[in-house]
């Protein structure tokens, strides 16, 4: 069974580092790194842009496959990720937004899968009856709303509250509010109020997704023989649900929340400029309309890795859930 | 009404709905038995009779959209109109259920063990979850599962349908019920393990003095074992009594035409068999009068407006019949043996001429399935060996019936004759040539002469083709021009009893015993000589079943065909074969006579197979010596040097020393004892079985 994780986990490894190199190139073919410099006034020579962008490693003089070459050479020895056009590496601006992301990455996908979970089984028991139809109808309008109307419609939501109550209730603007005074216990309820709109944003949308696939896995199992087996033994309806079917129905569940963490992950880029926070995804964006090739292509790895360790964990949640699969 | 009963269970007047957007389904119409303290009854009927719904009634394990009426009374309480929780209460240790499909009916995600416990400890909340472990493992061992400590441990995908069906009744019985429901518990079983299962309902049963409904649709499962049946048709009882009255003084048409319709193993052969024309009515819409009388060859015309109510016969009122007639049938005013026409046999100026000669020989079949592992470095790891040296040839006019249960392999070796391909290794000869060195147009040809039926003729044909295009698609595959096709299909149809003004209908609109017989005209229609039956009725009714076997034979003799008929069930195949070939693990262990292998046999395991398969004649069910089978059928993986059949042999273990020597180490060779070709050493002493088996 390990040997089995193991091996999966080496192919999704592979498969992330095929995925940075291929957006490597691909920034390295599209992206025009000089442009950012010829629009300056008074315009650089060709020669200072030119040495800058032979700094940064992005010069397009250079052959693409002996840039790449270098980037990784240096990835290799120096654990280097370059440079961005600000003059920072790589990877201290990653590691300043990598916390910022995560948090709000985990917090939301765990508040998504639970809600999802939960409102599927609830949909499914209660197929065709209205709390059914009105979660079915609920999930396809978050589904069919771009990510950044769902976040300014939370604000203006925040907003009324606010304005009803008189207070500042719900902050939205920011990870933290700048130069608050006070112990921990004050500044983590700020940082918490801060985190409320963004994970209900982003944790609505993963939500949504997931509570159709819970919903469609929980009606096959409903009229599975083991359920019956189960109430026949003494269970009452509710109990077998629970113990027998829910648990059954969470297996496929596994394989979905490998590829919904995909998803997730571009939602968040889009939430986190809503809601201005400087996190990896607001680093992704920044770096395509800065032409920024290596913090792109660093926020692209970012995004490769989190996808691994998602799918090496969806591997051992399905090991766990289905006893079939062990080996 | 009075709601006292002194009855274990009291079904009265139960009628049960199922509320549809194109009307309603009444599936239960006003079904009234009793069960006592330990009796066993049997509720017989065929599919949609309502046996199955009116048991899930008691349970009260129905949908919530079913409408029930009538009542039902459990030890003198009522149990409709109770809650889920209080239900719940009671099931599992008042009432236990064992459901069919034993492959479906454990959560695949809990360990055996786990699950048994579980039953007990919903029960007895003061039970300790170790005690509860043991106890699972003791019951374990009660419905003889080997080694039951390491097999509580196993999750339900790790055992095979006989064990899982072990573990289900494990579960029944593990509060000790009053009452076991069994329904259908062995029909998706094999013959060998049925007859084990039915043994251990019947030891838990003793075990736990519990009352048993068995619900079936084989009357000779309810044969050996009931004390009383009911009989069902179209959501009512229509018969019922003791298992002697119901088999030997049938009094409802129904039950005389399906013990009639049934072919029995000890009768089989000698006679037609009778079958019951038409289908079972549609629920939805039923007619007023008696649901049978369409079907009824002595129906009056006060069958066709009132409903009969179920009449005691002789005044003893556990005997009944719902017949507007019963006086007359029970009288003997009405023959009961003359109430259903016998077919007669194809007159002798319709019978095709044949010459003697062998259209299909098979020699040292094999088919090996190579087993590998590893994703990017696949590797042998074994094989297999799914044909293992198969040989036998079928006459012109004649029918092979081949036999075993299922994993023997019986279907790779049709699969491997209708390739007409070079197998691995031996010889297939079509009317006296090898196929493996015909080219790719001789091959096309010769597939006009090898056509095939299969099992499923719902899922075998094209829903979305008129049957016409289903029939006449092997005559496109030869280019037959479209006049020559329609007018083929025409008298094919003809042939297997349909109506030619038919033809543009679509197959959902036909019945199972249609749809088979469409099945068969679609093979008939290229003018083959042999036909490859693959379980032609096994899918169907008991009741349509008779028909189907009949139009077989029939066809048989106008056509001069030849069947291979592949089957595991021994009573249709002694109907229909002249010869018979036993399989086991990929080898023919006994091959020879229809006659002397039913009335013969020789082999073990022959005689094992034929003593499992339940016969629907109590007198005779009662008197038999049933040898049980240890253990299931080895994987064919599974290198077992010498004889194969050795690890499950009955006659192995009573044999001497040098005796068990020779099987351990030599596989036999197919040699001629008596009138058949058997694989054993020791055929000479087979009635030490019978010896053994008879001292208790």
């Amino acid at each position: 069974m390990i040997g089995f994780i193991v091996k999966r986990f080496i192919n999704y490894a592979i498969l992330s580092a095929i995925a940075t190199l291929s957006a490597y190139l691909l920034a390295s073919t599209i992206l025009n790194p000089a442009g950012r410099y010829l629009g300056r006034n008074p315009r650089p020579s060709d020669e200072t842009i030119n040495s800058i962008l032979t700094g940064l490693g992005v010069n397009p003089h250079t052959p693409v496959i002996e840039r790449l070459w270098t980037w990784v050479v240096n990835l290799v020895t120096h654990g280097s990720l370059g440079d961005t056009i600000h003059n920072t590496t790589v990877v201290s601006e990653m590691t300043a937004r990598a916390g910022t992301s995560l948090r709000l990455l985990i917090l939301g996908t765990i508040i998504a899968a639970i809600v999802g979970v939960a409102i599927g089984v609830w949909g499914a028991v209660r197929q065709y009856k209205f709390s059914d139809q009105a979660i079915s109808y609920a999930s396809f309008t978050i589904l069919a709303t771009p990510s950044f109307v769902l976040g300014i419609l939370l604000m203006i939501l925040a907003t009324l509250l606010n304005n009803v109550l008189g207070v500042q209730l719900i902050n939205f603007t920011g990870e933290y509010t700048a130069g608050l005074d006070g112990g921990w216990w004050v500044q983590f309820w700020d940082r918490a109020a801060h985190l409320l709109l963004p994970t209900i944003s982003l944790a609505l949308m993963g939500a949504a997704g997931y509570s159709r696939y819970q919903r469609s896995a929980m009606l096959d199992v409903l009229s599975a023989d083991y359920i019956r087996t189960a109430r026949s033994k003494g269970r009452t309806r509710g109990s077998a649900l629970v113990r027998h079917g829910v648990r059954v129905a969470l297996i496929p569940m596994s394989t979905y929340f490998a590829y919904s963490f995909a998803t997730v992950l571009a939602g968040a880029a889009v939430t986190e400029l809503v809601f201005s926070w400087h996190g990896m995804g607001e680093m992704l964006v920044n770096a395509i309309t800065q032409s920024d090739i290596n913090a792109f292509t660093g926020a692209v790895l970012f995004n490769a890795v989190l996808i691994l360790i998602a799918g090496t964990l969806s591997d051992v949640v399905y090991a766990a859930l289905d006893p079939r699969v062990r080996v | 009404m009075n709601s006292q009963s002194n009855h274990l269970l009291e079904v009265r007047d139960l009628s049960v709905t199922f509320p549809q957007p194109g009307g309603s389904v009444t599936a239960v119409r006003g079904v009234n038995y009793h069960v006592d303290k330990g009796e066993f009854l049997g509720i017989v009927g065929e599919s949609g009779s309502g046996k199955s719904v009116s048991s899930l009634a008691v349970m009260g394990l129905l949908p919530s959209s079913a409408q029930i009426s009538g009542d039902i009374l459990f030890e003198g309480r009522s149990l409709l109109g109770r809650s889920d929780r209080e239900l719940s209460k009671l099931r599992g240790e008042g009432i236990s259920i064992i459901f069919q499909d034993p492959l479906s009916a454990l959560t695949p995600v809990y360990t055996i063990g786990a699950q048994i416990a579980e039953a007990l400890q919903l029960h007895d909340r003061a039970l300790s979850k170790l005690a509860a472990n043991a106890r699972a493992v003791e019951l374990l061992k009660i419905v003889g599962i080997p080694n039951p400590e390491r097999r509580a441990q196993s999750f339900p995908h790790e055992f095979s349908g006989g064990m899982r069906q072990r573990a289900m009744i494990a579960i029944a019985i593990a509060n000790n019920p009053r009452l076991i429901i069994a329904d259908e518990p062995t029909t998706a079983l094999d013959v060998t393990i049925q007859a084990q299962i039915l043994e251990v309902l019947q030891k838990a049963k003793d075990l736990t003095g519990a009352a048993v409904v068995l619900i079936t649709h084989d009357l000779g499962v309810v044969a050996g074992n009931a004390d009383r049946i009911a009989v069902m048709y179209a959501g009512r009882i229509v018969e019922t009594g003791t298992v002697d009255q119901v088999f030997h003084a049938p009094t409802m048409p129904y039950t005389i035409g399906l013990l009639r319709s049934m072919p029995n193993l000890a009768t089989a052969g000698h006679t037609r068999l009778v079958p019951l024309e038409g289908r079972p009515p549609q629920l939805s819409n039923l007619a007023p009068g008696c649901p049978f009388a369409p079907r009824c060859p002595v129906a009056i015309d006060a069958c066709r407006t009132t409903e009969p109510p179920l009449t005691s016969i002789d005044g003893n009122p556990l005997n009944a019949s719902a017949c507007l007639r019963v006086e007359e049938i029970s009288g003997g005013a009405l023959n009961r043996a003359a109430l259903y026409p016998v077919p007669a046999p194809i007159a002798l100026e319709e019978r095709a001429e044949v010459a003697p000669k062998t259209v299909l020989a098979v020699d040292q079949l094999v088919r090996h399935f190579p087993l590998t592992k590893g994703s990017v470095f696949k590797h042998s790891i074994g094989k297999v060996r799914a044909v293992d040296g198969v040989s036998f040839d079928i006459k012109s006019g004649q029918t092979l019936g081949l036999v075993g249960e299922s994993g023997c392999g019986k279907s790779t070796t049709i699969m491997e004759i209708l390739e007409l391909a070079k197998p691995q290794s031996g010889q297939v000869t079509v009317n006296g040539r090898d196929v493996s060195t015909m080219s790719a147009k001789e091959r096309r040809t010769l597939r006009q002469d090898i056509q095939v039926v299969f099992q499923d003729p719902m899922a075998s044909l094209d829903p979305r083709l008129p049957i016409q295009d289903i029939i006449a698609e092997p005559l496109t595959v030869h280019a037959v021009p479209a006049r020559e096709r329609s007018r083929r299909v025409r008298d094919v149809m003809e042939l297997v009893g349909l109506d030619p003004s038919m033809a543009s209908r679509y197959p959902h609109e036909f019945s199972g015993g249609q749809r088979q017989r469409i099945g068969i005209a679609r093979a008939l229609v290229t003018d083959p000589k042999i036909v490859v039956l693959d379980e032609p009725v096994s899918a169907l009714d008991v009741s349509i079943q008779a028909g189907v076997i009949n139009l077989l034979e029939d066809l048989q003799e106008k056509l001069g065909l030849s069947y291979l008929f592949v089957a595991h069930d021994l009573a249709v195949v002694r109907q229909i074969a002249d010869n018979v070939a036993v399989m086991y693990l990929g080898r023919i262990v006994e091959s020879g006579p229809s006659s002397e292998i039913f009335d013969h046999p020789q082999h073990p395991y022959t005689r094992a197979l034929l003593s499992a398969v339940p016969v629907p004649d109590p007198t005779l069910e009662r008197s038999r010596q049933r040898i049980i089978l240890q253990g299931e059928l080895p994987s064919p993986t599974e290198d077992i040097a010498g004889c194969n059949f050795r690890t499950r042999c009955p006659l192995y273990q009573l044999m001497d020393q040098d005796g068990q020597e020779q099987c351990r180490t030599l596989d036999p060779a197919r040699r001629q004892v008596q009138g058949s070709s058997v694989a054993c050493h020791h055929s000479e002493h087979i009635d030490l079985m019978t010896l053994a088996t008879s001292q208790p």
